[in-house]
């Protein structure tokens, strides 16, 4: 196991105490692909924040390849090099006068070499898809809202995490630079065996992308599984206000109806054939529509 | 007369070449929902600021029932007709209550006490926050916040209301609170709204679409006749609605489909 959460809970010593998370245990294993839903104050960025060390957490353990990482014999600098979390709106971090400079911030207090560090910046900018020989000297701030968001990542990247956590990294992207930013999440999870954690509030992206789904509800996890797991839990879920994938709903639907069509595809094309599958089987038994 | 007139309407940032409205034309009617898309820079959150003078055009004129914008003593009038809603709640909110947030504008007005009060009220009520007068907004949830700013702008009585991504930062349920409420105000008060989103479902509900790209209006339509289109939404860097994909999908493989915006309307076509 690559992170094991034990019986986390945390609380925020307010003037009114909030407690953020009440009794979390979870493993993540190297390579997974996790998505995290839930609303606003269930938990999800405070569970994040624990996982790289900028939060303590106020009872339980957090074991990284299974050493506490609040404890003497963990370094916190490693944990976060290992651990990157981009958060949201990360552009607003940009500070630095060139791209370049910007992305190399990260490697040069890591203490890394000079040239190590023009590779690092090479790779992850190459990664997220801008060119360097055209970005390095440009300044972060006149570039787009989906360039500056690619580049803050780039940052991130360039430290070579082996988990990736982000928490809702598509919000106020448009819709081609938020198709861009899936494609590199799937090539970091499939070409390079990230272990990635994502938080959103999209449930297509999270049925598309995640090989593993955890809702988050009033500091715990209250369910967990497969997407097709989690998502045929209408019920459950809506208890919590939180919607199906729109396929899954069109195909739950249809199914209701009676089309015989399957409720655990997410992708637009197994929808489509799906569906078409199931009308002409029926129209072999029936002269017009079949339900 | 149109309650919001752009003609010709240019504009350049100083530290910036390309244009960032580049011959906008847009007619806006009193009582209509219209909703504005595009990608990232191509000059939809400039085209908010134009409508109520937070820019005024280097060429080219814009009106807003009739006054110009160009004439600064047209400024406070035109402001207090159209309020504006931006994406982040936490910029917006200024008080340490929400009673006292929502009464700026109005105090701001000199009005009398007994008629800010009234007011107040009112716009709570109306966008679905009574009882919370005395709540610090910074414990409202994103939703309860955008809300409130919207009060905020239904204070002054406005009659168009602009809203620039205001969902963006929100969870499912703050955003469908916020969406109904901007139906609502819509379909109930009369009041216009331009809701600028990158969602596009919830540009489905509105009236009519703009399309822009490159700080110009390329298309507008009804978002049926916009999303049949899928050459010009790819050419634009948008997307369709997931239930409009799927039945444009379908209707490639032969399957013989009307004209979906909704769930439930694809699954009663095909059963």
């Amino acid at each position: 196991m690559l992170i094991e959460l034990e019986n986390i809970r945390h609380i925020y010593q307010l003037d009114d105490p909030v407690v953020a998370l009440d009794g979390v245990d979870l493993g993540i294993e190297r390579g997974e692909f996790i998505g995290l839903i839930g609303h606003t104050g269930s938990g999800k960025s405070t569970l994040v924040q624990l996982l790289n060390g900028l939060l303590k957490p106020s009872e339980g353990r957090i074991l990284f390849e299974g050493k506490d990482i609040n404890s003497q014999e963990v370094e916190l600098k490693e944990i976060r090099r290992r651990v990157g979390l981009v958060f949201q709106y990360p552009e607003h971090q940009l500070f630095e006068e060139t791209v370049a400079k910007d992305i190399a911030f990260g490697p040069k207090n890591a203490d890394l070499a000079e040239e190590e560090i023009d590779k690092r910046v090479r790779e992850a900018l190459d990664l997220v898809g801008l060119d360097f020989e055209s970005f390095k000297d440009r300044s972060p701030f006149n570039l787009s809202g989906g360039q500056q968001r690619r580049i803050a990542i780039a940052g991130v990247l360039a430290l070579k995490p082996e988990v990736l956590i982000l928490d809702e990294p598509m919000a106020g992207l448009d819709p081609a630079g938020r198709r861009k930013l899936l494609e590199l999440l799937r090539h970091l999870h499939r070409d390079i065996e990230m272990t990635i954690i994502l938080i959103s509030h999209r449930m297509e992206e999270i049925a598309r992308l995640a090989s593993r789904v955890l809702v988050m509800d009033r500091g715990k996890i209250i369910l967990e599984g497969r997407p097709a797991e989690v998502f045929n839990e209408r019920e459950r879920l809506k208890d919590i206000d939180l919607d199906l994938p729109v396929v899954t709903d069109i195909l739950k639907k249809l199914k209701e109806k009676g089309l015989k069509v399957r409720t655990d595809v997410f992708a637009l094309e197994d929808a489509r054939d799906e569906i078409l599958t199931a009308l002409e089987k029926q129209s072999q038994f029936r002269e017009s529509r079949p339900c | 007369m149109s309650q919001i007139e752009m003609q010709g309407v240019e504009f350049s940032y100083r530290d910036q070449q390309d244009k960032a409205l580049a011959g906008v034309n847009l007619k806006v009617e009193k009582g209509e929902f219209i909703a504005v898309i595009g990608a990232n820079g191509s000059g939809k959150s400039t085209l908010a600021k134009m409508m109520n003078v937070l820019l005024v055009p280097d060429e080219g004129t814009v009106t807003i029932n009739g006054l110009e914008t160009a004439d600064p003593d047209n400024i406070w009038q035109i402001r207090q007709q159209v309020g504006m809603v931006f994406q982040n709640p936490d910029n917006q909110l200024v008080a340490t209550l929400v009673e006292d947030d929502v009464a700026f504008g109005p105090e701001n007005l000199a009005l009398p006490p007994e008629e800010i009060r009234q007011r107040v009220d009112q716009a709570l009520e109306t966008v679905g926050m009574d009882g919370y007068q005395s709540h610090p907004p910074h414990k409202l949830s994103g939703g309860q916040k955008q809300r409130v700013a919207i009060a905020g702008i239904l204070a002054m009585m406005p009659d168009c209301i602009v809203l620039d991504e205001p969902t963006a930062m929100l969870d499912p349920i703050g955003r469908k609170e916020v969406l109904e409420t901007i139906s609502r105000l819509n379909r109930e008060e009369n009041i216009t709204v331009v809701l600028i989103t990158h969602f596009m479902e919830e540009a489905g509900l509105a009236d009519r679409i703009a399309i822009m790209q490159e700080g110009r209006i390329s298309r507008t339509g009804s978002p049926r006749e916009i999303f049949r289109d899928t050459g010009l939404i790819a050419e634009a860097g948008l997307d369709v609605p997931e239930v409009v994909a799927l039945a444009n999908q379908l209707r490639q493989q032969g399957v013989s489909l009307p004209e979906v915006m909704t769930a439930d309307e694809l699954v009663n076509s095909l059963c």
